[in-house]
């Protein structure tokens, strides 16, 4: 049957299985919209800002593991989106962006609202399309998808001009993509992994350092096997947070800049450091020459380009890695060691730096403290909740402190580090699991860069908690300009906040203030039982910091304590 | 800081639109200069071969050549350099030379030399084609700049492995 390419779009999406999507229309996708608009099957989540709507769908992707679906109108319209794709590629998440187009006859005129994304874009996708003609678009949604959730998952760009979505073909779905230029399959060597087998055999002091590829591949299952099986303590990166639960025995909590004491220690002693989807960031390394120096590093990772690009790799298995860690507990279970005898020295002295309890803060009774509301959560959710957070200091407190149960449950935006991911991610994670408690843990200065989402949570009835951990100060770019800069706080204080109980109720929204440390948890569990979208704005100690802290360029056990 | 050297890279890619400026952008992201690059059609008319020529840290290099290798767009990279990787490179130049009666004996003795060809003459011009490696194509130029070169246009070096061993 012959279709207008903007119903072969949403009869593509429909055979992808796709059902949610957030957008945000205008002139060129109005045929696109008109077809939507027939198909109530196909939700549209109708976002406040095309920033908010990628956030959004990038929220749903890593909350359920399939990909986010984001669609946008030319020009101002897609150019709002780039840092939501930027944001995405940083942290490979698999996205599909529908960009608007002037139609192709005005493509490099200057058109009213052209703008070329897939040239603005190219640095920050995985991959992208122009589609010329309509006789192409069904094929170019079906490798897009298929490029998006393949191998390293990343966002596609699929650049929709007006003509092609109006113009009419034959509907001919391709219900297989395989593409001569990409082999995302990719099978880890069995030599590699006996070698790895082997060096942890014979390892004293190993350490498995696990990153956002072990979310992206689901190896959560697999690791808690090696990490039991070998007695190995595990530390993640912000990335991997949740990739085994927090209070396993073995988990030694995050690692880098603001890691626990016992991860960053275990690190700069181990024999053997196994790198699991993870990339040597300088947020985790700290000073290069320094980091892990007596280890025999392993990697294992799907992308070949992550291996020894910072630090020197002596055992590289490239590959999938869930695959190749189901391959690697099938061959150390066949091995007879005394792993408990063989690991009980490293276990002690890692005890022993645990006891340094680094995370330790002081409490007080007047004054609510950060991170005293991050555990008050805990003991509310018992771990029980999706986590999206903002960035500064909420971000690496709600690192520190969160208590979570497994994988896809703390969403944050860590290569980018952009301010304003936070809210928008919860809503498409609370649109992904209705039934789920979904927080934002936030910063009164982060939440100010996508809160006309609120009208998007009220609009859809999706009730997400947001927790400000009110400093008002721009507290991460204070903390280091006290610390670095002689105290010179060079316009990081925000001296004029709106009122954001006033600002919730406006939208329709739950809100409430608190201001003493046992006001806290009453205040949380009245925001969980309106029912709505909610604010609570948490008035905290101005100038707390986050401890401990590695200056930027130092190596991470020079870690500075409270 | 690691060995900086000259690096001979062939890419085998999808004759796609836009191609040209991913790779483009891997090199520039990291301040990196192209110093020469040629692409067209192999004997599969939907693949182009580029051979680019960039001068960096080896480590930099090996970055960007799997980086390549990671763009959905990419068939296959061969960096020829390193003793591992014998090939044939060639560069074509045209060289428009001022020829008055006095100096063309002298123009078409190097052009013999350097066996090269004139491939348009004019009442006072000279067009010169001169193949080879690089550095005959150098000498080429620095023996005539003397006469009077009037422009010169290279077309960026081709390269191909020595024996069985094939990009395509
Ligand atoms: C879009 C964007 N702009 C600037 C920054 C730099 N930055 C990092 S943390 C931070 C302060 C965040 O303040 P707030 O949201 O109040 O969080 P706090 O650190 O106080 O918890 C800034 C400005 C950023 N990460 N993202
Ligand atoms: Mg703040």
């Amino acid at each position: 049957m012959k279709m207008s390419g903007a119903r072969i779009l949403v009869e593509s999406l429909k055979k992808l299985g796709v059902d949610q999507i957030f957008g945000y229309p205008g002139g060129v996708v109005l045929p696109i919209y008109d077809e939507l608009f027939k198909a109530p099957e196909l939700r549209h989540y109708l976002v406040r800002h095309e920033q908010g709507g990628v956030h959004a769908a990038d929220g749903f992707a890593r909350a359920t593991g399939r990909v986010g679906v984001a669609l946008v109108t030319s020009g101002p319209g897609a150019t709002n989106a780039v840092t939501g794709i930027a944001t995405a590629y940083m942290d490979s998440i698999p996205l599909v962006v529908f960009t608007g187009q002037v139609p192709t006859a005005l493509i490099g005129n200057d058109a009213f609202q052209e703008a070329d994304i897939i040239g603005i874009t190219r640095p920050c996708v995985k991959h992208s399309y122009l589609v010329r003609d309509v006789r192409e678009l069904a094929q170019t949604i079906a490798e897009a998808f298929y490029i998006a959730s393949t191998g390293k998952p990343g966002p596609v760009l699929v650049d929709l001009p007006k003509d092609v979505v109006t113009e009419e073909t034959e509907f001919v779905w391709p219900e297989a993509v395989s593409l001569r230029s990409y082999n995302p399959n990719v099978v880890a060597h069995v030599k590699q992994i006996e070698r790895l087998a082997d060096a942890l055999e014979k390892a004293k002091r190993p350490v498995i350092y696990v990153g956002g590829g072990m979310i992206a591949a689901n190896g959560s299952a697999e690791l808690k096997k090696l990490a039991e099986l070998t007695k190995a303590p595990v530390t993640e990166t912000l990335m991997g947070l949740g990739s085994l639960p927090t209070d396993h025995p073995l988990n030694l909590g995050m690692l880098g800049m603001h890691g626990t004491y016992r991860a960053n220690m275990a690190m700069s002693h181990a024999d053997l450091v196994i790198a699991l989807g993870a990339r040597f960031d300088d947020r985790v390394t700290g000073k290069l020459d320094e980091f892990a120096v007596h280890a025999t590093i392993a990697h294992v990772d799907i992308d070949p380009t992550a291996i020894s690009k910072n630090v020197k790799c002596h055992i590289p298995v490239v590959g999938d890695l869930k695959d190749a860690l189901v391959k690697l507990n099938a061959d150390l279970k066949k091995r007879k060691v005394d792993w408990k005898g063989n690991r009980a020295d490293w276990t002690a002295q890692i005890a022993e730096w645990h006891a340094a309890n680094a995370l330790a803060y002081a409490k007080k009774k007047n004054v609510i403290k950060p991170q005293f509301v991050l555990e008050t959560i805990n003991e509310i959710t018992k771990g029980d909740a999706i986590y999206c957070t903002e960035v500064g200091q909420n971000q690496m407190w709600a690192a520190q402190f969160l208590k979570l149960n497994g994988p896809r449950t703390f969403l944050t935006s860590g290569g980018l580090g952009t301010m304003g991911y936070g809210f928008p991610a919860a809503i498409g994670a609370q649109a992904a699991f209705p039934a789920k408690r979904v927080f934002d843990i936030a910063g009164d200065a982060s939440i100010q860069m996508n809160i006309q989402e609120l009208g998007t949570a009220m609009q859809y009835r999706l009730p997400v908690i947001i927790v400000i951990l009110n400093n008002g100060f721009l507290g991460m770019v204070r903390q280091w300009q006290q610390l670095f800069y002689g105290k010179r706080y060079a316009y990081s204080c925000t001296e004029f906040q709106p009122d954001f109980v006033k600002l919730a109720e406006a939208y329709g929204a739950f809100g409430v203030r608190v201001t003493k440390p046992d006001e806290v948890k009453g205040a949380i569990e009245k925001a969980l039982a309106s029912g709505r979208p909610a604010i609570v704005d948490c008035v905290v100690d101005r100038e707390e910091n986050v401890y401990p802290m590695v200056p930027a360029g130092a190596p991470i056990t020079k870690m500075l304590l409270a | 800081m690691a060995a900086k050297h000259r690096h001979t890279i062939s890419v085998l890619v999808e004759n796609k639109f836009g191609v040209l400026s991913r790779i483009a952008g891997l090199f520039s992201g990291r301040g990196f200069n192209i110093e020469s690059l040629s692409v067209a059609p192999t004997l599969d008319a939907t693949t182009s071969r580029m051979t680019i020529i960039t001068v960096g840290d080896d480590k930099i290099v090996e970055q960007i050549t799997k980086q390549l290798n990671k763009l959905i767009d990419v068939i296959k990279v061969i960096d020829f350099t390193g003793d591992d990787h014998d090939h044939v490179e060639r560069e074509i130049v045209l060289v428009k030379i001022n020829a008055e009666p006095s100096n063309r004996a002298e123009i078409l003795r190097m052009v013999e030399i350097f066996r090269g060809k004139v491939v348009d003459v004019s009442p006072k011009t000279y067009m010169i084609e001169v193949t080879g490696a690089e550095g005959k194509l150098n000498a080429f130029v620095e023996m005539i700049r003397p006469l009077g070169i009037l422009e010169v246009a290279r077309s960026g070096k081709v390269a191909m492995s020595r024996g069985k061993k094939s990009l395509t």
